[in-house]
């Protein structure tokens, strides 16, 4: 299934605009490019890969994301991002340990081996706080608990879903805030552009019906969204930071295969982020 | 600039499902009228399959 000729794969499952952006900025470029749909890819360990050597990784499904950055990085491919950044940004606990380790600025965060153990987690941390599934996006399942009882129960479904994953519980501090977050977005070590977003309610995920709003990007907001992508080795990021009343911003989430489309909307021409993430696919190639 | 040329029947209510010039392999295509989602199979000729269901790891 793979061409001989291109230098480059988008590897992806579902061609959303942020996949139709790039592979249409590909296009205009003249640059050949192999559109890799992962149900259809297995890798040999140990085998030579007559496929690109340089791959952007925007598959939606996490697992599938990551298990196909890791066979590609095995047969020598260079992965956008990388199978570790996958693993870290992919899974939130990961993220929230990385964030720690490096010395920045998180909600207070907590980890439970069993839903037993989260009420004692979310005692410690205190209310309202947030549960959290390990993996997963666009807010799903993510649960606010203001107090014991609505966190027994909530911990009571968690315990009765048959995934063991789901028996590994985040607790979260919840940060308090403006009704908005803030979108930073990263490519190899720069910020492209940032937005607001804002919601009716708590979650402002734009996937959630969020509104999107362009954020005038400051030092400050740089040099935290670019830190936190590149202590977690994401070389593309979208970096989700939260400013508290007292103006303090902590950094929630780094997405390591980001959704764009309502950041590029709302800078129209301004910024070009499928442009940015090519301008990086070749520079890669060419190191 | 996209322009819609052809359209593909849906396969649940046989109804037009717009195709745009710029429609690649893997979009996702909803039908205008019963909004039940299609992935595009094949472009060249136009085939369009039932899109799947969202699972729990999908995101960003």
């Amino acid at each position: 299934m793979s061409s001989a000729t291109a230098r480059f794969g988008v590897l992806a499952s579902r061609v959303r605009f942020e996949e139709k952006s790039i592979l249409a900025t590909l296009d205009k470029r003249g640059i050949v490019c192999e559109q890799i749909d992962p149900r259809s890819l297995s890798v040999r360990a140990g085998t030579a890969w007559d496929g690109p050597g340089t791959v952007l990784n925007r598959e939606v499904g996490h697992y599938r994301a990551l298990y196909a950055a890791s066979a590609l990085e095995s047969v020598g491919v260079t992965v956008l991002n990388s199978a570790a950044a996958t693993a870290v940004c992919g899974d939130k606990w990961q993220t929230s340990a990385a964030l720690v380790a490096e010395g920045l600025p998180t909600p207070d965060t907590g980890l439970a081996l069993t839903p037993d153990a989260a009420l004692a987690a979310l005692e410690e941390i205190g209310y309202p706080a947030v549960v959290k599934p390990l993996v997963g996006s666009w807010g799903r399942l993510v649960t606010r608990v203001t107090d014991p009882a609505m966190a027994s129960a909530v911990l009571e479904h968690l315990a009765a879903l048959p995934s063991p994953q789901s028996h590994i519980v985040y607790v979260q501090r919840e940060v308090p805030k403006a009704d908005r977050d803030i979108r930073v977005l990263v490519v190899d070590g720069r910020a492209v552009g940032a937005t607001y977003r804002s919601s009716k309610e708590w979650r402002t995920n734009v996937a959630r019906g969020a509104v999107s709003e362009r954020c005038p990007l400051d030092p400050d907001l740089t040099t935290l969204a670019v830190a936190a992508a590149g202590k977690l080795g994401a070389r593309i990021a979208g970096v989700d930071l939260l400013q508290d009343p007292d103006g303090r911003l902590t950094v929630l989430e780094v997405n390591d295969r980001v959704e764009f489309r309502g950041l590029q909307e709302t800078h129209g021409t301004d910024i070009d982020v499928a442009g940015a993430i090519v301008d990086l696919l070749i520079k890669e190639t060419r190191a | 600039m996209s322009q819609t040329l052809v359209a593909a029947e849906c396969l649940e209510c046989d109804a037009e499902v717009p195709w745009e010039n710029d429609t690649r392999v893997g979009e996702i295509l909803e039908c205008p009228d019963c909004r039940v989602e299609f992935e595009v199979e094949s472009v060249e000729p136009p085939k369009i399959v039932l899109a799947p269901e969202v699972e729990e790891d999908w995101g960003e």
